[in-house]
C-alpha cells in the first residue's frame, strides 16, 4: 500500500539560504511521525511546504500515490491535511463555536455538539460557548486541534506542541494523539524535545541544515543517540551548579503590586523575590502569564510611580528609577525578544554594542569613541563565539541564536551585579543553548546574581538554584531545585496549588 | 505575472546613489507629458525649471539666497525625522522667529547698536524654540500628536502675524501696508557677495550642517535619537527616554526654523512683511527628505530645491506655467524619490510564469 503523504527530493530556497534540500519523507496512516531538528533545520519550512503555504522549488509530493500540488493551505485542507501552529490562531474576542463557524461549515447548534462528542472521544474538553480569551493555553491548543479534527483530516500536523505547555497537560494531549492514532490517523510530530518523541512517536525523520540525517525509530535508541544525530556531535554535557556560598542580597521586590492598563497584559499581585550574589533565581511558568510585566519591573522599563521601596536593588529604593539608572548601578537584562527590543536590526553589532554597554568609557564628553565600540564589540564576537562577518554587520543579519549570543555576551561583558534573563534559549539551537546555560553558571559561580525567567523547565531545573511559579500575576514562594521536583513545579504552573 | 519584493541582505549602494537621478529622470518624462497635456511649451518649461537656474550669476545668487532657509531648516526637521518626531510645522516657527527678531527694530527704529543684529539672531532662534516646545509640552504631558498640533501653531502664528502688520506694528508711513518699519542697517546681514543678495546665513547654514553631522555622527545624544527613530523598544530597553527625544527634537527644529525667519527678515526683506512666510518651512520637509535625512545629503537637496524654486519661478514666467504646475512638479520628484528608495533595501523579482 502507498504511504499517506510521500515526498521526494523536495527543495526549497529562500533568497541565499537553502532551507531544504532533497527531502525524502513518507508518513503511513495510524503513525506519529516525528520531524526532529535543531532550529534553523529546516523542520517550519518543510511543513510549510507540506501544508501548502509555500511551494516547493523542486521535488514532488505524492498523496495517497497520487502527485498533487499544493498552492494554498485550502488546497491541504481539502486534501485532508490539518496543521495546528506553535502560535495560535483563534480569534480571541470570539467564543469556540464562533471561531470554529469561521471555516467549518454547519449551524453553530450542530457544531457545539460535534466539539463536545470530539471532546468526549479524545479527551479534548472545551466549552464550545467559552470565549476564547478566557481559557488557558492548554484549552486554546485543544481547540485548535479540534477545529482540525472537525475537518475529518488523514494528516495532522503538530508545530512544537508542548512547547506552551505544563507538564500535566503534555500527558493529556499525548494520550489525546495515541487515541488519534488508534483510530488509524497520520500525525508529524514537530519538536527539538527528545525524550517526548521517545515516548510518544514511532518514527522520527531527524533533519540537519535543511537535509534529512536519518529515518529511524526513536524507541530504538537513546536521547543520547538522537542528539548526536540532530546537532552532528556529542550532546554538551549538562551543568548542574555546585552549591556553595551565598553573598549578600543584591535584588528583592516585596509585595509589588501592578495594575495592568493594557485589557490583555497581566496584572501583578503582591510579588515578592529576592535573590543574593552567587545564586541563580528561576521563574517557571508559561509565557503570558506576567513574565513580560515582571522584566520589565524588575529591568526599570516600567518606573512604579510610587511605593519605591517595593524594589530594592543593594538595599537601595529603586523602584520609581528608569531602565538607564537601574543600569547605572549594576543591572543588566537580556530581554525575551532580541530583534527591535536588545537590538536594533538596521544598526550595526557595533553600534548595538552601545546600546547597553555606553558607560564603559565607550563615549567621551558626548562623543561616541568609535575605536573602542568597535574593540568592545570584536571582543564580545569572539568571546561568545559569535558567527558573523564583524562588528559592522547589521544585527538583524544574524541568525536569531548567534545574536542572543550577541546580546548575552554584551551583557555580560557588563559585569553587572545582578543579571536578569528572559527566555534565554528561545530559538537557539542545542549547542548553543547549553554554552549559554554554562556561561550563566560560570558567572554565578564568580559571585553575580543571576534571575532567569523561562518556560523550559528542563533548562530552569539543570542551572537554577530556586525557583519560583508564575501564574495569572501571582508569584508562588521560592522552592530549593534540590528539594522539588517537575510535578510539583507544574502544579505550581497551573495554579492548581498557588 | 507575479512580484514580489525581496529584502536585501546589506542596503544597495548604488541604488543610494542612483535614486535620486532615477526621481529626477521619472520627473522630467512625466512633467513633458503633463505640460504638454496643459497646451503649454514643454521644451521651454523644463528649460526654465532645470536649466535656467543655473545659467547667470544673478539667477546662481538667487539660488544660494533660497538655499540657506531650506537647509537650515531641513537639518532641524530631519534630526527630527530620524527620531520619529515628526515637526510639520516648521513654517509657524520660521514665522514667530521672524516676528521676535523684528521687536527690535521695530521698537528701535533708529538703533545703530552694533549688539542689534546678534540680539535679533538670538530672539528669532529662541522664539522658534519657544513655539516649538509648545507642541513637545503638550506632547510629553498629554500625549498630544505632535504633527497636528505643530501644523495649527502654524495657522495660528499666521494670524499672530496678520494681527501685528495689520494693527500695532503697521509702519506708520507705510501707506497702510500690511508691512513693518523698514529696519535700520544695524539690524541687517551683511552681504556674502557683492552685487546680489546673499548674505552671510547661507554660510550658517553651511555650519549648521557641519553640526548637525557631528551630532548625528558622533555625539551620543544623536545616536539615543536614531536609537528612538529606528527602534522604539528598544530605546525604552536601553533606557533612552521618549520625552527627552521629543523635546531634543522640537526645541531643535524650532531653533533652526526660528534661526530661518530671523534671517529673512535681516536679510533680502530688510522689514517683517507677510511674504515673510512663503512655504519654507513646508518645502523643508521635502528637502530633508530628498537629502536621505543626511546631513550631507541635505545640502545637496536644499541647492537643488532652491534651484526648482527659482526656476517654478521662472517658468511661470517664460512658459506661462500655472503656479499649481510647478508645486505638482515638485510633488512629482518627492514621490518618485520616495517610491525609488524602496529598492535600496529590497529588490524586485519578477516571476512571468507564475511558478518557478
Amino acid at each position: 500500500m502507498a504511504p499517506l503523504l510521500q515526498l521526494s527530493g523536495v527543495s526549497k530556497r529562500y533568497g541565499g539560504v537553502q532551507a531544504n534540500a532533497g527531502i525524502d519523507l513518507s508518513v503511513d496512516a495510524g503513525s506519529i511521525h516525528a520531524i526532529l531538528g535543531e532550529n534553523g533545520a529546516g523542520k517550519s519550512t518543510l511543513m510549510k511546504l507540506i501544508y501548502g503555504v509555500e511551494r516547493p522549488d523542486e521535488g514532488q509530493v505524492l498523496w495517497q500515490g497520487q502527485a498533487v500540488t499544493l498552492s494554498s493551505p485550502s488546497d491541504a485542507r481539502r486534501l485532508g491535511i490539518g496543521m495546528v501552529f506553535q502560535h495560535f490562531s483563534l480569534f480571541e474576542t470570539l467564543s469556540v463555536v464562533q471561531n470554529m463557524a469561521l471555516i467549518v461549515p454547519g449551524s453553530k447548534g450542530e457544531l457545539a455538539t460535534r466539539i463536545r462528542d470530539l471532546g468526549a472521544a479524545f479527551g479534548l474538553s472545551v466549552d464550545p460557548q467559552a470565549m476564547v480569551h478566557a481559557l488557558s493555553v492548554g484549552e486554546r491548543q485543544r481547540v485548535e486541534i479540534i477545529r482540525c479534527l472537525l475537518l475529518n483530516p488523514a494528516l495532522l500536523i503538530l508545530d512544537e506542541p508542548t512547547s506552551v505547555l505544563p507538564p500535566q497537560s503534555v500527558a493529556l494531549l499525548f494520550d489525546t494523539l495515541r487515541a488519534l492514532r488508534a483510530k488509524g490517523m497520520a500525525i508529524l510530530f514537530i519538536s527539538h524535545k527528545l525524550e517526548e518523541i521517545r515516548e510518544l512517536c514511532d518514527t522520527a525523520t531527524i533533519l540537519r541544515q535543511g537535509r534529512v540525517m536519518a529515518r529511524l525509530d526513536p524507541r530504538q535508541g537513546t536521547a543520547h543517540d538522537l542528539a548526536t544525530l540532530m546537532i552532528g556531535r556529542p550532546m554538551p554535557p549538562p551543568v548542574h551548579p555546585t552549591p556553595h556560598g551565598l553573598g549578600e542580597e543584591r535584588l528583592a521586590l516585596s509585595n509589588l503590586n501592578f495594575a495592568n492598563d493594557d485589557p490583555f497584559g497581566v496584572s501583578l499581585k503582591d510579588v515578592s523575590l529576592a535573590v543574593r550574589g552567587g545564586e541563580i533565581l528561576g521563574i517557571a511558568g508559561i509565557s503570558g502569564n506576567g513574565q513580560q510585566e515582571l522584566a520589565a519591573l524588575i529591568s526599570g522599563e516600567i518606573a512604579l510611580t510610587s511605593n519605591a521601596k517595593a524594589v530594592t536593588f543593594m538595599g537601595q529604593p529603586v523602584g520609581d528609577l528608569g531602565a538607564a539608572a537601574r543600569r547605572h548601578r549594576g543591572l543588566a537584562f537580556v530581554p525575551e525578544d532580541r530583534l527591535g527590543r536588545g537590538a536594533v536590526p538596521d544598526m550595526s553589532l557595533a553600534d548595538n554594542a552601545l546600546l547597553t554597554a555606553h558607560g564603559r568609557g565607550l563615549v567621551k564628553n558626548g562623543f561616541i569613541n568609535r575605536k573602542l565600540e568597535r574593540a568592545f564589540t570584536a571582543d564580545c564576537i569572539a568571546r561568545f563565539d559569535v558567527r558573523t562577518s564583524g562588528p559592522q554587520a547589521e544585527a538583524g543579519s544574524l541568525s536569531g541564536g548567534n545574536l542572543q549570543k550577541f546580546i548575552m555576551g554584551r551583557e555580560m561583558m557588563l559585569d553587572p551585579k545582578v543579571l536578569l534573563v528572559a527566555q534565554p534559549t528561545w530559538g537557539v539551537d542545542i549547542g548553543a543553548a547549553a554554552d549559554i546555560r554554562q556561561r550563566l553558571v560560570a558567572m554565578r559561580n564568580a559571585g553575580a546574581a543571576i534571575v532567569v525567567i523561562s518556560e523550559e523547565i528542563d533548562e530552569l531545573f539543570e542551572i537554577c538554584d530556586r525557583l519560583q511559579v508564575l501564574h495569572k500575576g501571582h508569584l508562588s514562594p521560592s522552592v530549593d531545585v534540590a528539594a522539588t521536583s517537575v510535578e510539583q513545579i507544574g502544579t505550581y504552573m497551573i495554579g492548581a496549588a498557588a | 505575472m507575479k512580484i514580489t519584493f525581496e529584502r536585501r541582505a546589506a542596503l544597495s549602494r548604488r541604488v543610494l546613489f542612483a535614486a535620486p537621478l532615477i526621481a529626477l529622470g521619472l520627473t522630467m518624462l512625466t512633467s513633458l507629458i503633463l505640460f504638454a497635456a496643459l497646451g503649454k511649451p514643454a521644451g521651454q518649461a523644463l528649460y526654465s525649471l532645470l536649466l535656467e537656474p543655473f545659467v547667470g550669476w544673478y539667477n546662481i545668487s538667487e539660488v544660494l539666497l533660497k538655499m540657506g532657509p531650506l537647509m537650515l531648516i531641513a537639518q532641524g526637521l530631519a534630526i527630527g525625522f530620524r527620531a520619529n518626531v515628526f515637526n510639520i510645522g516648521a513654517e509657524g516657527q520660521l514665522i514667530i522667529g521672524a516676528l521676535c527678531a523684528s521687536a527690535l527694530p521695530v521698537y528701535f527704529p533708529e538703533g545703530s547698536s552694533p549688539l542689534m543684529l546678534p540680539a535679533m539672531i538670538a530672539l528669532g532662534a529662541v522664539g522658534g524654540a519657544a513655539w516649538a516646545a509648545i507642541a513637545a509640552g503638550l506632547r510629553v504631558r498629554f500625549n498630544a500628536n505632535e504633527i497636528l498640533v505643530t501644523l495649527m501653531l502654524t495657522l495660528i502664528a499666521t494670524q499672530v502675524l496678520n494681527y501685528l502688520l495689520l494693527g500695532p506694528w503697521k509702519d506708520p508711513h507705510g501707506f497702510n501696508f500690511p508691512q513693518s518699519v523698514i529696519f535700520p542697517d544695524a539690524a541687517l546681514l551683511p552681504i556674502l557677495l557683492s552685487g546680489t543678495r546673499v548674505n552671510i546665513s547661507v554660510l550658517a547654514a553651511l555650519l549648521v550642517s557641519a553640526l548637525a553631522y557631528v551630532m548625528m555622527r558622533h555625539r551620543f545624544s544623536g545616536y539615543q535619537l536614531l536609537v528612538g527613530g529606528l527602534a522604539p523598544r528598544a530605546a525604552r530597553y536601553a533606557g533612552f527616554t521618549e520625552a527627552r527625544a521629543v523635546w531634543v527634537s522640537l526645541l531643535l527644529g524650532g531653533l533652526m526654523a526660528g534661526l530661518a525667519g530671523a534671517c529673512e527678515v535681516a536679510g533680502p526683506l530688510g522689514q517683517l512683511q507677510r511674504s515673510v512666510s512663503t512655504g519654507y518651512g513646508y518645502s523643508a520637509i521635502i528637502v530633508a527628505y530628498l537629502g536621505g535625512l543626511n546631513p550631507l545629503g541635505i545640502v545637496v537637496s536644499a541647492f537643488l530645491m532652491a534651484a526648482l524654486f527659482i526656476g517654478g519661478d521662472n517658468a511661470m514666467v517664460s512658459a506661462d506655467l500655472p503656479v499649481a504646475a510647478v508645486f505638482v512638479f515638485q510633488g512629482l520628484l518627492l514621490v518618485f524619490y520616495l517610491g525609488s528608495l524602496t529598492f535600496i533595501r529590497h529588490r524586485v523579482i519578477l516571476n512571468w510564469a507564475g511558478r518557478a
